[in-house]
């Protein structure tokens, strides 16, 4: 007997499906679907929402709760060659509530860092968790892919990669000024919404340093599928890294 | 101003001494358990000093609050404004109660009595007796409240329960904005306020959208205000260039360092009223639109060592010189380091109404949370439903309570609706008419044609 089950209610796209009953216009709702990812012309139920629009919202809160508290997938990282190391948070619940702990490393760490991965590199990768385990897994190959290759194919001296647990963007102060760096690209996943739970962003800074102020970074965002998708965003990152090197500058100071 | 030689911060409980180091201490401590109160290291080692704190709180006199402000009158700006504001003749009839007599005085009076005392009280006194205060507490005397505000119409009154319409658009598409709009409306939400968040914060946008807003309203007759959420410096660039603006909007700290990280002071947002005055497209006294949270001061660190329902009360004394139509605290908007779960959200939406009632504002709440934080949108429903009951003024509307912008997630078009519905209250009674006028009321209820957005698509 065939196996059976329940449609797959996350493989609609709800932002062209319209489900008020009787509108007095089913071409002006289409048409008003096709402006916005908003969830409008839904229609109700009582005052309620119908069933089906509930469903869907709890599907993707799910989703998006679900990326915050996953961890990324360690096979990954050790694929693509990432030397593991964590911050002084221990555990996820507390990830979240000390910001704080998330961008600070033990002096063990710190010095690990330092006898294992390649010291005065021109281009330092870093990867983290961030708020998105999702935006690591999805993301963080086909980037780091892209980059790597452009950026070995100019001469740069890359530095071993470095992928750091329970990590928020300030950790790549303080592994750029452990290995004196001079262009430290961070990759990390964001805060997940109800549109995607897989947005990866990438800060970047010449000569990061825990004591310059957060201007000194230049930021891409929205990296996923139907953002910004990686080959394009590989390649934008790709292209400041050899501005930064050229200029030696990043941030507010650099002028695109 | 009196020394702290008679206050007394130590007591005993169970047979183990509480003593603490001064009233910021105490007001940090006697706090229900919040996560940015953690975070700042301020908040109490246990359950049973958590209790202590509220029992030497209890015993401190409105007087000794006065005289000591969390951040000190030569300090800060903040300060200054809500302490020379105090009408002394106010102040003189509570001045001796502590805030546990204040407290069962808030119970047990009525909303004359208490409006009388109103002037006399500084922000730290609010905070304090909040502390006090359970939750049914703090829904049974913010019910008692009503501070109606005007702008092009009255919001406030008695039965009403109203809404700002939030169409925020991550492209800032004007087609999309309008989407959200004609959504929105069809479900009889947007009496309070049509308002964005735009994404980008520039003079074109802001007069582009106000102006859209202003057509939509028009060629519908539907009586309400229209805002645009940008930086007031953007805002009043756009006033100067004709825009027509009934609310001018601006997030607001409880210090003035925090002010700062805003971008602002009270140069500006004196300026920015001066400036409407003048140029204003709405007809009413009550033009300016503010929003707040807990957490916003710890996180720009400008809390000065004190707890964030101490900050949050000294945000609503800043917004009282500015007799605004709008102000609602953004609570769950920051983050789980602020507020952890929805225990914690919950207990800060009411804290945060019941504060802003006190002080005399025509208080919203934007039930929040984002997806990093233990909760979800039950919470966000529970908490509505206990700020209807709190004769809140009003909430978000959201389609389906998603914010497509800010990638978190508010309240629903629906839940307008439905608040409505189940406690019998009414949108403002103009926007009622004119939903009336469209046939998506009767009798205060959605009739069959509401939402249906097609229905302005003619």
């Amino acid at each position: 007997m065939d196996e059976q089950w329940v449609r797959d209610i996350s493989a609609v796209d709800y932002t062209s499906r319209v489900t008020v009953r009787n509108p007095k216009s089913i071409e002006a709702c289409v048409k008003l679907k096709e402006s916005t990812n908003a969830r409008v012309c839904v229609g109700r139920a009582g005052t309620r929402y119908r069933t089906e629009t509930l469903l869907r919202f709890l599907a993707d809160h799910a989703a998006a709760n679900d990326s915050v508290w996953s961890d990324v997938d360690e096979s990954l990282v050790d694929r693509l060659g990432f030397f593991k190391i964590k911050t002084l948070v221990r555990d996820k619940q507390e990830y979240i509530t000390r910001p704080d702990l998330g961008r600070k490393f033990s002096k063990d760490t710190i010095e690990e860092v330092k006898a294992r991965c390649i010291v005065n590199p021109d281009i330092q990768i870093i990867a983290a968790d961030g708020l998105s385990a999702f935006a690591i897994d999805a993301n963080l190959e086909d980037t780091y892919s892209i980059i790597s290759d452009r950026v070995r194919a100019k001469g740069y001296k890359m530095g071993t990669p470095i992928f750091v647990k329970y990590g928020r963007v300030a950790t790549m102060d303080a592994i750029s000024e452990a290995l004196n760096a001079k262009v430290t690209v961070l990759l990390v996943g964001e805060r997940p919404g109800l549109v995607t739970n897989e947005s990866m962003s990438a800060y970047m800074a010449y000569d990061s340093s825990t004591v310059k102020p957060e201007s000194q970074r230049t930021v891409i965002s929205n990296i996923y599928n139907d953002g910004t998708p990686t080959v394009e965003a590989g390649a934008q990152i790709a292209y400041l890294i050899e501005l930064m090197m050229k200029e030696k500058k990043s941030g507010i100071d650099l002028k695109l | 101003m009196r020394a702290g030689d008679f206050l007394i911060l130590k007591t005993k409980l169970f047979g183990k001494v509480y003593s603490f180091k001064n009233i910021k201490d105490v007001l940090a401590k006697a706090n229900e358990e919040k996560a940015g109160d953690a975070l700042a290291g301020i908040i109490a080692g246990s359950s049973a000093e958590r209790v202590a704190a509220k029992v030497v709180l209890s015993e401190i006199t409105l007087e000794e609050l006065r005289n000591h402000p969390v951040v000190p009158y030569e300090e800060d700006e903040v300060t200054r404004i809500i302490e020379d504001s105090i009408n002394e003749e106010a102040f003189n009839k509570i001045k001796s109660l502590t805030v546990g007599e204040f407290r069962e005085f808030l119970l047990s009076s009525d909303e004359p009595s208490i409006k009388k005392i109103r002037d006399g009280l500084t922000s730290e006194m609010v905070a304090a007796v909040t502390k006090l205060m359970s939750n049914m507490d703090l829904v049974y005397a913010a019910q008692k409240i009503k501070n109606p505000a005007t702008c092009n119409t009255t919001i406030g009154k008695q039965g009403t329960f109203s809404a700002r319409l939030q169409p925020n658009n991550a492209k800032d598409d004007i087609e999309g904005i309008m989407a959200s709009v004609m959504e929105g409306v069809s479900y009889g939400v947007g009496d309070a306020v049509i308002g964005l968040n735009p994404v980008g914060d520039n003079i074109n946008m802001v007069t582009l959208v106000l102006n859209k807003f202003k057509e939509f309203e028009e060629k519908w007759s539907i009586p309400t205000q229209n805002c645009v959420l940008a930086h007031v410096s953007t805002q009043m660039e756009s006033l100067k260039r004709g825009a027509p603006m009934d609310l001018m909007f601006q997030s607001i700290a409880g210090s003035e360092k925090s002010n700062r990280a805003f971008g602002i002071d009270v140069a500006v947002l004196d300026e920015a009223y001066a400036l409407m005055q003048e140029k204003k497209s709405c007809i009413g006294n009550n033009f300016m639109y503010f929003e707040t949270g807990q957490g916003s001061e710890l996180s720009s660190e400008g809390h000065h060592g004190a707890d964030q329902v101490t900050m949050e009360a000294r945000c609503y004394g800043l917004a009282k010189r500015y007799h605004p139509f709008l102000v609602n605290t953004v609570v769950g908007f920051i983050g789980p380091e602020y507020l952890y779960n929805g225990k914690q959200t919950i207990r800060a939406g009411l804290e945060d109404h019941f504060m802003g009632k006190l002080t005399g504002l025509p208080m919203g709440v934007d039930c929040c949370h984002t997806n990093h934080m233990a909760s979800d949108q039950n919470d966000s429903e529970i908490l509505e439903m206990l700020l209807a009951e709190a004769d809140c003024t009003y909430i978000m509307g959201l389609p389906v309570a998603d914010d497509v912008m800010l990638m978190n997630q508010t309240t629903s078009f629906h839940d307008v609706a439905t608040i409505r519905e189940i406690t019998n209250k009414r949108p403002i009674k103009e926007f009622e008419e004119s939903m009336e006028s469209l046939g998506i009321m009767e009798n205060g209820k959605l009739t069959e044609k509401a939402g249906d957005p097609s229905i302005f698509m003619v």
